[in-house]
């Protein structure tokens, strides 16, 4: 195990960054999500057939490039980076999650290569340590009935991939109602989906917290790159930008804070790394294994939200009137890391997690 | 002879069967002579020459075996070592690094002074030429175990016309030499690790003298870089260092946990892992070649992690938490947190982030270097060091 990049991984960002340094610029980001589809699926499917992001985590025998955690959380950071407005999340990693668990063959290898794009039908605050909330019942006739909100990723999808109970159902896009609601994260917007009476294909069983716990542990790497970008940009800035005579950058309240938050996010990209670096372990890890993958998990999880969004929040402050206009590409990023501080558990339930998983217990 | 992990076990096997661990200063004056003290360091003088990552193959085969005595000798591994290598001549390699390693001969640090700290390079201790030898006058101070220290590494002032930075040199200083005087300085913790040591008409041959006249600043640079790394390092075990010692307070009094503290804890936990996660990636950057910024940093975290933590151990202790191990005036031979009772160490923590360089100091460093921010105007920059205000 190594917390370092391997010459892969940094190949393999140099590919995704100098796709997104193109065809994902801060301006493009920002009129994408003025119109109607604030997504970009001709970006998703460049990725997706020129780099082969899609299949990242899918076996080679069906497609996919056989790949592992460690390589996903480079995407995350540099996707992240670009708060680009692609599915990998929801349909890379959590649908292509979901699939893997429960079994399925067929709709693996046609996401994959990018052309089929997937859902897990599950609210993105929905929490890896409680069971989800049963909001869709499945009729005597075999059709599903009810709602989801807050599903990320459900407005692009082709396929929606609903937990009900300890089974996984496969429902056609098309026959659910998509509503797309104002979101917090205009780069990744949410929706409540509805199934009224809607045919549904048993697929398979499925834990869906082990899902939510996977993609948790992933997204401290997606938060890592927000908060790197923050820094990045904010340093240029302050560099500069002129008050007093002088860089704003050269005052010592000024960089001591920046110091602070180059310190936080050196530990966010090393907690980061252990997580990814942990979930790239086999599939059936041993109980005691499993067990320090999700505390690993739990950390960087819980240490990146909080960092992403401080950076982020610095940033806005330290631009100054810059940072409250909608021009500055800065409060896209913001949005994103105040909803991911909510996403698949918000910093508290890691760390109420932790307190098991560390047994420092809480008061009785 | 190829350096390879197998070689490194080879000679560590041959020493295993040629000393006798019992025997502790034998055993470890053998290490040295076969090279096995720091594999990275020049056949001769501890060394091997061999890649600095191959340390972690000797540590492993000799665990179990006696180690040089890292904590009396702190300065001596940690800051005097480094540079002694770095700028030393050949003969003074010889002559001190052996004993160093072994702890036959223990080092203090002669570079803060009362009106020198965070402004080190302003400090006014003069040593001027006379003959082959050096005359020091001045007053040092904060000088950890001076007081059982064979020698010092000392930078003086040597050139009073030149601006601050340019007008110092260094040395190492022969702690017995007439004109030395060391005197306790009882600390907040009640003991007496620090000292303030007097120099008056100290003589010191010029073959003690470390790196050229006027390059002191530069040599000191080495030696501070190199403490700070040695300060940052973080406990290697997940749950280890400060922050096990308060988990275990917490598991073992369940009538003093509260909802506040738990969460405090908590979050401490966390930030424990994360800056330990950051060490460990610190080290493979390090033996994979890549020398990261991240070093300067890691003092910073540890400063404050150390304070919060000891703070939060004493307040959940409640009633115990009033009282103090012992105030009984002492000359310790090091500092040990974990030897010592919760207040002591809440106590000594707070040096943490003054010794070794201020976190201010450090932020700047950060600040500057890392993250390649300008600088403050500077108005001492281009003054003799003698026109600047006192």
């Amino acid at each position: 195990m190594t917390l370092l990049y391997t010459e892969v991984e940094e190949e393999l960002r140099a590919s995704v960054r100098d796709l997104l340094a193109d065809r994902c610029g801060p301006d493009a980001v920002l009129k994408r999500i003025e119109s109607a589809s604030p997504y970009d699926m001709d970006l998703w499917r460049t990725l997706s057939r020129e780099i082969g992001v899609a299949g990242l985590l899918v076996p080679e025998e069906y497609g996919g490039a056989g790949a592992s955690a460690r390589e996903v959380a480079v995407v995350l950071e540099e996707l992240g980076r670009a708060v680009a407005p692609v599915p990998f999340l929801t349909s890379s990693v959590l649908a292509t999650r979901a699939l893997l668990q429960a079994g399925e063959k067929d709709l693996l290898r046609e996401l994959a290569s990018g052309e089929t794009t997937a859902a897990l039908a599950v609210s993105l605050a929905a929490s890896p340590y409680r069971p989800l909330p049963e909001t869709v019942t499945v009729t005597d006739r075999g059709t599903l009935s009810g709602e989801v909100r807050a599903v990320a990723g459900a407005d692009v999808a082709d396929v929606l991939l609903v937990p009900v109970g300890t089974e996984l159902y496969r429902v056609a896009a098309e026959n659910v109602r998509i509503e797309v609601v104002p979101s917090l994260d205009l780069t990744r917007p949410v929706a409540t989906v509805t199934f009224s009476d809607t045919p549904g294909e048993v697929i398979g069983s499925l834990d869906v917290r082990k899902v939510l716990s996977f993609g948790a542990g992933l997204l401290a790497s997606e938060q890592l790159g927000v908060a790197e970008w923050c820094l990045d940009t904010t340093l240029a800035y302050i560099k500069g930008r002129h008050q007093f005579a002088r860089p704003v950058g050269s005052f010592q309240a000024i960089k001591h804070r920046m110091a602070d938050l180059w310190l936080d996010v050196v530990r966010a990209r090393a907690a980061a790394r252990n997580a990814a670096d942990l979930l790239a372990a086999g599939p059936a890890p041993d109980a005691e294994t499993a067990l320090e993958i999700e505390a690993a998990s739990a950390v960087a999880e819980s240490w990146c939200s909080e960092v992403a969004l401080h950076v982020a929040e610095e940033a806005v402050q330290l631009h100054g009137g810059t940072g409250m206009t909608w021009e500055h590409p800065l409060h896209l990023y913001l949005k994103r890391a105040k909803s991911t501080e909510i996403a698949l558990g918000t910093p508290g339930a890691h760390r109420d997690a932790l307190a098991v998983l560390a047994d420092l217990p809480a008061p009785a | 002879m190829a350096l390879d992990e197998e070689t490194i076990r080879e000679c560590a096997a041959a020493l295993l069967a040629g000393y006798d661990p019992a025997d502790r200063l034998e055993f470890l004056r053998a290490r040295f002579d076969v090279g096995l003290a720091w594999v990275h360091f020049p056949e001769g003088l501890g060394g091997l020459g061999a890649p600095r990552e191959l340390q972690n193959v000797v540590e492993r085969e000799l665990a179990g075996t006696p180690q040089p005595d890292t904590g009396v000798q702190a300065i001596g591994l940690g800051m005097a070592a480094p540079t002694i290598l770095t700028f030393g001549t050949e003969e003074q390699k010889k002559r001190f690094l052996r004993p160093l390693w072994t702890g036959e001969e223990i080092w203090c640090q002669l570079f803060s002074e009362p009106g020198a700290g965070s402004d080190l390079a302003t400090l006014g201790t003069r040593a001027v030429r006379d003959g082959d030898e050096w005359v020091v006058d001045g007053q040092k101070v904060w000088t950890s175990g001076a007081h059982h220290a064979r020698w010092a590494i000392l930078v003086a002032r040597t050139d009073v016309d030149v601006p601050k930075h340019r007008g110092l040199t260094y040395f190492v200083c022969d702690m017995h030499a007439p004109g030395v005087d060391v005197r306790p300085l009882r600390q907040i913790t009640g003991e007496a690790e620090f000292n303030e040591v007097f120099l008056t008409g100290v003589r010191l041959g010029d073959d003690l003298r470390l790196g050229e006249v006027g390059d002191g600043w530069r040599v000191a640079q080495t030696t501070l870089m190199n403490e700070r790394v040695a300060i940052g390092g973080a406990p290697v075990r997940r749950g280890g260092g400060m922050i096990g010692l308060v988990a275990d307070t917490w598991r073992s009094r369940p009538e003093l946990r509260t909802h506040d503290l738990h969460q405090r804890l908590l979050r401490l936990w966390v930030e424990a892992e994360v800056t330990r996660l950051a060490g460990s990636r610190l080290r493979e950057q390090l033996s994979a070649g890549q020398p990261g910024p991240e070093g300067s940093g890691m003092k910073l975290s540890f400063a404050s992690l150390n304070q919060a933590l000891s703070g939060l151990d004493v307040e959940l202790r409640g009633e115990e938490g009033l009282g103090y191990d012992d105030w009984t005036f002492r000359r310790s031979d090091s500092v040990d947190f974990f030897g010592r009772g919760p207040g002591y160490r809440y106590l000594r923590a707070k040096g943490n982030s003054i010794e070794g360089g201020t976190s201010e100091i450090l932020r700047n460093i950060v600040a500057e270097r890392v993250l390649g921010l300008p600088s403050e105007p500077r108005v001492d920059k281009d003054v003799p060091w003698k026109d600047l205000p006192r």
